[in-house]
C-alpha cells in the first residue's frame, strides 16, 4: 500500500534532486564555454536564468545578468525557489517524511549533500571553487541515484521516484534546446561560424549527452543532428523520448492511470510528430512552448490521480459539516 | 584511572548498582566488576562507538529551532540501570494492577460513576478536568479498555521503596528509545552481555501490532492499522517513524485520512480510497478531529469520532483517556484499586496533597519551602515548582496560584531520586534517574522488561527529560537465578 502523500513527497524529493544537479551542470556548462569563446562574443550568463524559467524573478532583483548574479540566483538566493540550496533542501524536507520507506542510507546521503551545499556555498560560488562545488551537487546525485536503484525495491513507491526524476529531464532538455538551440540556430553569422560547433557541443554537455552522441549519431556535431538527439532519442536517458518512456512504463504498473496516460500520449504525439527539418528555424519555439504545455498537463494529471486521492470526498464532508 | 567504587559510593542516596559501602548489588556484579577494569581510554571508546551508533541509526529527536525542527541527537550513557527479575516481578504485577484499576477508572467515569455514587471520588472534581471529554460519554471501546498504552514513571526513594510518580494514560513516547538503547549496548558492549541473563525486550513492537490488531471492528480479516503522526515537527516524530516501521503498518498524518459517509475511515492511496481498522493515534484528544474537538485543529481527521463512536474503527489510546491523567486523579489510584479490585496497591503512590482538601491545602501552604508543587495537568515537568530550590519569592507566586485554583494544584514531598553510576566527562559519577515502563492492555496486558531509564545528566539535578538536559541508559532486567 501506497500512500497519496508518500507518494508525492517521493516525486517531488526525485524532482527537487534532479533539479539540482541539472542546474549545477548548466552552470558548469557555461562556466567552459565562456573560457572557449573570443572575447569579443557576448555570450554572458542570462541564458542561464532563461533555462530554469525565472527570468522575470531575476530580473525583479538584479540590475543586470551579471557573472556573479546570476550564479547567486541560482545557487544560493533564497528568493530563488529553484536555486540549488532551496532545491536540495526541498528535496531534504520531502524525504524527512518518508524516511522510514526509503533506505536510510539514502537519507544519509541526501542529508550530507544538503550540509555540504549549505556549508560551502560561498565558495561555490567563487570561480575558484565553482568546479569542485558543481561537480560535488552533480556526483551526489548520481550517488543518490544509485543508492536508490540498487538498494530499494523497485515497487510502486520506486515508480514515482522514476516518474519525478523524468518528468523533471524531460523539462530541462526542453528548456535547454529552447533558450541555447533557437538563438543558435536560425542565422549564424560568419564570425561565429567556427565556434558554431562548441557551442553546439555545450548544449550536449549540458545534458551529460557529448560523448553518447558521439558514438551513436556518427556525424560531427550539427544542429539538426543534436536535436534529433535530445528530442527524440530511445536509448539516451536524457533525450525527452526516452524520459516519457520511462514514465509510460511507470504508469503501466499504477491503477488508475487512464487520464495521465492520455496526457502522456498526447506529448508523445508532439514529440513525434515533429520533424526535425521543419523546426530548425522559428518552428522549434512553437514546437517547445506546445511540448510545455502538454509536459504541465501530464503533472497535472499525475497529480490528480495520484496525490490528490479521496481529496474531494474530503472536501465534500467538510462542506456538510 | 580506573573506576573506584569504594570512593563513588554515597551514604545519602540510593544508588542502583552500588551499595553504602561500596560494594556491588548482587544483580549488578558482573557488570560493576567488569567496568572497574576497564581503563578511562576504554570507556571513552565505548562512549564515542555508542555516540557514532547513535547518529548513523538516525536516533534523534526533534528540538524546535527558529529555522523549524532540529534532529538531535539522543544522549545517551553506555552504563546500563540494572534491576533483578525478583524485584521486576513485583514491579510487573503492581504495573499490571494499576493499569486494570484506572482503566475501569475511566470506563466508569464514562459510565454510570458508581465510584461518585459510592463516595469514594468526589463528584466536584470532574467539573474542572481538563482532559474530560464530554463527547465520550456513553462509549464503550473494545475489552473495555481505555488507556492501551500506557507509560508509568517510576522512581526510587532512600529507603529504596520504588514508588509511581505518575501515570502517562494519553500519548506516552519513550519507547523507541527504550528499543534502540539495547542495540545500541549490543553494538558497542557485547562483552558486558556475556555470563548474564538479560530479559529480552524486543518483542515489544510485535505485542503493540498484536494489541491493535485486536482492536479492529473487522476481526476477520488482515487489519489495516496507521499510526497517526502529528507530522515531522512533533519531537517524538522518530517513534512515531520507527514504530510504524517495526510493526510494518502505515505512518499518517490527519491528511493521509478522510472519513466517508458511511462513517468509515478510509486511507488515501495511489491505488484509491483503503478503509482503516485501527489508529494509533499519536495526536492529543483535541487535535483529533476538528468535528468533536477544535475546529481549528490540521492535524486531525474530520468525522473521526463519529466513525469511532459507531464503532468502525478502533482508537489507541482510546480518546478521553487522558481524565486519568491528571495528578489529582493520581491521588486517588490506590483508592480505585481497592474500590474496583478489591485488592492492597502493590506499588505505593507518592504520598500526595490536594489542594481542594482545605486541611491538605493549610499543610501545603505551611511547607512550601519542602514540597513540590505541580500543576494537575503538565507533562514534561512543564510549571512545576521544587520548594527546597525555589526562592521566596517563587514560594510566594504559587501561593497565590493553589489559592487562586487549587483544583489544579498538588504537592509531593521532595524525593531523593536514586542515582545510578554514568560516565561524565571521562569519570563516572552518580546521576539520579527515573524509569518508565509501558504497559500494553487490550484483552491481555503487558509490561515491558524494564523501560526507559531516563538520567540526569548534570550533577545534582533531578529533572530527568529531554528536553531539559536528560538522557537515557539502557535498563536491564537480570535473572540472577535465585527466584
Amino acid at each position: 500500500m501506497l500512500l497519496s502523500s508518500v507518494a508525492e513527497h517521493v516525486y517531488w524529493m526525485a524532482r527537487y534532486v534532479e533539479r539540482a544537479e541539472n542546474t549545477a551542470r548548466i552552470i558548469l556548462v557555461n562556466n567552459n564555454l565562456l573560457l572557449d569563446m573570443p572575447r569579443s562574443i557576448e555570450l554572458g550568463w542570462e541564458p542561464l536564468v532563461a533555462i530554469t524559467g525565472n527570468a522575470e524573478l531575476f530580473r525583479e532583483h538584479y540590475d543586470e545578468a551579471s557573472e556573479r548574479n546570476v550564479i547567486r540566483f541560482l545557487v544560493s538566493d533564497v528568493r530563488n525557489s529553484n536555486c540549488i540550496i532551496n532545491s536540495l533542501a526541498q528535496a531534504r524536507e520531502n524525504l524527512r517524511t518518508t524516511r522510514a520507506i526509503l533506505p536510510r542510507a539514502v537519507w544519509e546521503t541526501l542529508n550530507d549533500l544538503y550540509a555540504y551545499a549549505s556549508d560551502n556555498k560561498t565558495s561555490g560560488m567563487s570561480r575558484r571553487g565553482r568546479y569542485a562545488f558543481m561537480r560535488r551537487i552533480i556526483d551526489y546525485s548520481q550517488l543518490l541515484a544509485g543508492k536508490l536503484s540498487s538498494t530499494m525495491s523497485h515497487d510502486q513507491t520506486y515508480d514515482f521516484l522514476r516518474m519525478g526524476r523524468n518528468m523533471e529531464r524531460a523539462d530541462m532538455t526542453t528548456r535547454v534546446i529552447d533558450v541555447r538551440g533557437s538563438n543558435l540556430l536560425p542565422s549564424i553569422t560568419e564570425e561565429l561560424r567556427p565556434f558554431d560547433d562548441i557551442q553546439w557541443k555545450s548544449v550536449l554537455d549540458s545534458l551529460a549527452g557529448y560523448q553518447m552522441y558521439r558514438r551513436h549519431v556518427h556525424v560531427r556535431v550539427r544542429g539538426r543532428e543534436v536535436l534529433r538527439f535530445l528530442l527524440q532519442d530511445t536509448r539516451f536517458p536524457r533525450a525527452v523520448h526516452y524520459c516519457l518512456a520511462e514514465v509510460e512504463s511507470c504508469l503501466r504498473c499504477l491503477d488508475s492511470s487512464e487520464s495521465p496516460l492520455r496526457a502522456l500520449g498526447m506529448a508523445q504525439r508532439v514529440l513525434s510528430r515533429v520533424g526535425v527539418d521543419e523546426i530548425v528555424g522559428d518552428g522549434l519555439t512553437d514546437f517547445l512552448n506546445e511540448f510545455q504545455l502538454v509536459h504541465s498537463e501530464l503533472n497535472s494529471q499525475i497529480t490528480a490521480s495520484y496525490f490528490e486521492v479521496g481529496e474531494e470526498q474530503a472536501e465534500l464532508q467538510a462542506a456538510s459539516a | 584511572m580506573t573506576i573506584q567504587w569504594k570512593e563513588y559510593a554515597d551514604a545519602n542516596t540510593w544508588d542502583e548498582l552500588i551499595t553504602p559501602k561500596g560494594n556491588a548489588r548482587i544483580a549488578a556484579r558482573g557488570a560493576v566488576r567488569y567496568l572497574g577494569g576497564l581503563s578511562d581510554a576504554d570507556l571513552r571508546e565505548r562512549r564515542d562507538a555508542a555516540e557514532l551508533a547513535m547518529r548513523v541509526m538516525g536516533i534523534t529527536f526533534t528540538v524546535y529551532s527558529e529555522e523549524g525542527g532540529i534532529d538531535r541527537t539522543w544522549p545517551f550513557d553506555i552504563i546500563p540501570r540494572i534491576i533483578s527479575a525478583r524485584e521486576w516481578q513485583q514491579t510487573d504485577a503492581g504495573l499490571k494492577q494499576r493499569v486494570r484499576a484506572l482503566n475501569m477508572f475511566i470506563a466508569d467515569v464514562y459510565s454510570e460513576r458508581r465510584i461518585v455514587k459510592d463516595g469514594i471520588f468526589p463528584r466536584e472534581l470532574f467539573r474542572h478536568s481538563v482532559n474530560f471529554r464530554e463527547q465520550c460519554m456513553g462509549m464503550r471501546p473494545a475489552f473495555d479498555v481505555w488507556a492501551n498504552i500506557c507509560g508509568s514513571d517510576l522512581v526510587r526513594d532512600n529507603d529504596g521503596t520504588l514508588y509511581v510518580l505518575e501515570d502517562n494514560l494519553r500519548v506516552p513516547s519513550g519507547v523507541s528509545y527504550m528499543l534502540e538503547n539495547r542495540l545500541v549496548m549490543k553494538r558497542v558492549f557485547p562483552e558486558l552481555f556475556e555470563n548474564y541473563s538479560i530479559l529480552p525486550i524486543d518483542g515489544y513492537p510485535t505485542r503493540l501490532f498484536d494489541m491493535l490488531a485486536s482492536l479492529s471492528p473487522r476481526p476477520a480479516d488482515y487489519p489495516t492499522i496507521v499510526v497517526l503522526t502529528p507530522g515531522i515537527y512533533n519531537s517524538a516524530y522518530f517513534e512515531h517513524s520507527y514504530l510504524a516501521q517495526q510493526m510494518g503498518v502505515e505512518l499518517a498524518t490527519g491528511r493521509d485520512l478522510v472519513v466517508l459517509e458511511d462513517d468509515c475511515v478510509y486511507l488515501r492511496t495511489v491505488g484509491g480510497l483503503e478503509r482503516v481498522d485501527v489508529i494509533y493515534r499519536r495526536v492529543d484528544d483535541l487535535f483529533l478531529d476538528p468535528e468533536a474537538f477544535r475546529p481549528d485543529s490540521k492535524l486531525g481527521v474530520r468525522g473521526l469520532m463519529r466513525a469511532w463512536r459507531k464503532g468502525n474503527v478502533g482508537i489507541a489510546n482510546a480518546p478521553g483517556a487522558g481524565v486519568a491523567d491528571d495528578k489529582v486523579v493520581y491521588a486517588f489510584v490506590p483508592d480505585m484499586i481497592s474500590y474496583y479490585l478489591g485488592e492492597e496497591a502493590i506499588l505505593p503512590n507518592v504520598p500526595t496533597y490536594l489542594c481542594t482538601d482545605k486541611k491538605q491545602r493549610g499543610y501545603v501552604l505551611a511547607n512550601l519551602d519542602k514540597l513540590v508543587v505541580k500543576p494537575a495537568n503538565e507533562s514534561g515537568g512543564y510549571g512545576m515548582m521544587v520548594g527546597p530550590a525555589a526562592s521566596k519569592k517563587e514560594h510566594q507566586r504559587f501561593a497565590e496560584l493553589i489559592k487562586k485554583d487549587p483544583r489544579n494544584y498538588i504537592a509531593q514531598p521532595t524525593l531523593s531520586l536514586s542515582t545510578t553510576p554514568t560516565l561524565c566527562d571521562g569519570a563516572v559519577e552518580p546521576r539520579h534517574v527515573d524509569l518508565r515502563p509501558f504497559i500494553l492492555s487490550g484483552e491481555s496486558s503487558h509490561v515491558t522488561r524494564g523501560g526507559l531509564t531516563r538520567v540526569a545528566l548534570r550533577k545534582g539535578s533531578l529533572v530527568v527529560n529531554s528536553s531539559q538536559g536528560g538522557g537515557s541508559k539502557d535498563t536491564w532486567i537480570v535473572d540472577t537465578g535465585d527466584m
